[in-house]
């Protein structure tokens, strides 16, 4: 590639019914770039995690992703409560999601140990009040 | 086993099938989307009762060749045209979970 690209997405926090669209369409924008099949999964799918809590915790945020020789990096900011316990968050089953959401299927206490087995490299920035940045990397 | 084949069989009727010639490999049954997406395998047909509009991303990004809808779960229209545009196989079945994948089974 020799030089690298970058998407931008702004996921909307109003409801479940849109979730995803920006995973959707990394999928697709990685294709049209002869990425292959399993990092496309693996990006799109903790993308979709990561979207998945945004919308459910955080009324939404923005997600930046960047591919370049070494691999496909992802961010995903939002200005959501912040998570209190990282560490504990990363375990899985524990969820601190509504009863609606997990009507829908969601809110197992997946979603972060998701991203984390789908990705190479995890890091979660986060603050009480103020929100959570975090950025994933699968390596080409 | 193409999807198509399946959605012939009695018991199965397909609701949407943008992608009849994609090959069954496997099985998958789970409600929960985020262990679908963490343990179902590409080329899966994925048996859930969900039938929300979630499991057209769901199923997109986890690939899977089809979704089965047990039980006789009938999908809403926004479902379906979500699952035709966006390439996802859908079918319903009027057997629970268990005896759907008892099915496939013997035919994949």
């Amino acid at each position: 590639m020799g030089e690298s690209l970058a998407f931008h997405y702004e996921v909307d926090g109003g409801d479940f019914t849109s979730a995803g669209q920006a995973s959707v369409k990394i999928k697709k924008n990685l294709r049209q770039l002869g990425v292959d099949a399993e990092t496309i999964r693996r990006v799109s799918i903790a993308m979709y995690e990561g979207e998945i809590n945004m919308v459910i915790h955080a009324n939404g945020g923005n997600a930046d992703v960047i591919v370049d020789d070494t691999g496909v990096t992802i961010i995903l900011a939002d200005k959501g409560p912040g998570i209190a316990d990282t560490e504990k968050a990363m375990e899985e089953g524990y969820s601190t999601a509504p009863d609606n959401v997990r009507s829908l299927g969601f809110g197992a206490g997946m979603g972060l140990p998701n991203m984390k087995r789908y990705t190479d490299d995890m890091k979660i920035e986060s603050v009480l009040g103020e929100g959570t940045t975090i950025t994933m990397k699968v390596n080409f | 086993m193409k999807v198509s084949e399946l959605a012939e069989t009695e018991g199965f009727r397909a609701i949407a099938l943008p992608e009849p010639g994609r090959e069954i490999e496997g099985c998958y049954i789970g409600d929960l989307l985020s262990w679908v997406m963490g343990r179902a395998r590409e080329g899966n047909a994925w048996v859930t009762i969900m039938s929300n509009i979630n499991i057209a991303a769901v199923a997109s990004l986890a690939d899977v060749s089809c979704v089965i809808l047990a039980e006789g779960v009938e999908p809403d229209a926004q479902v379906c045209e979500t699952a035709l545009a966006k390439g996802i196989n859908l079918i319903t079945a009027g057997l629970p979970a268990y005896e759907v994948a008892v099915k496939l089974s013997g035919m994949i």
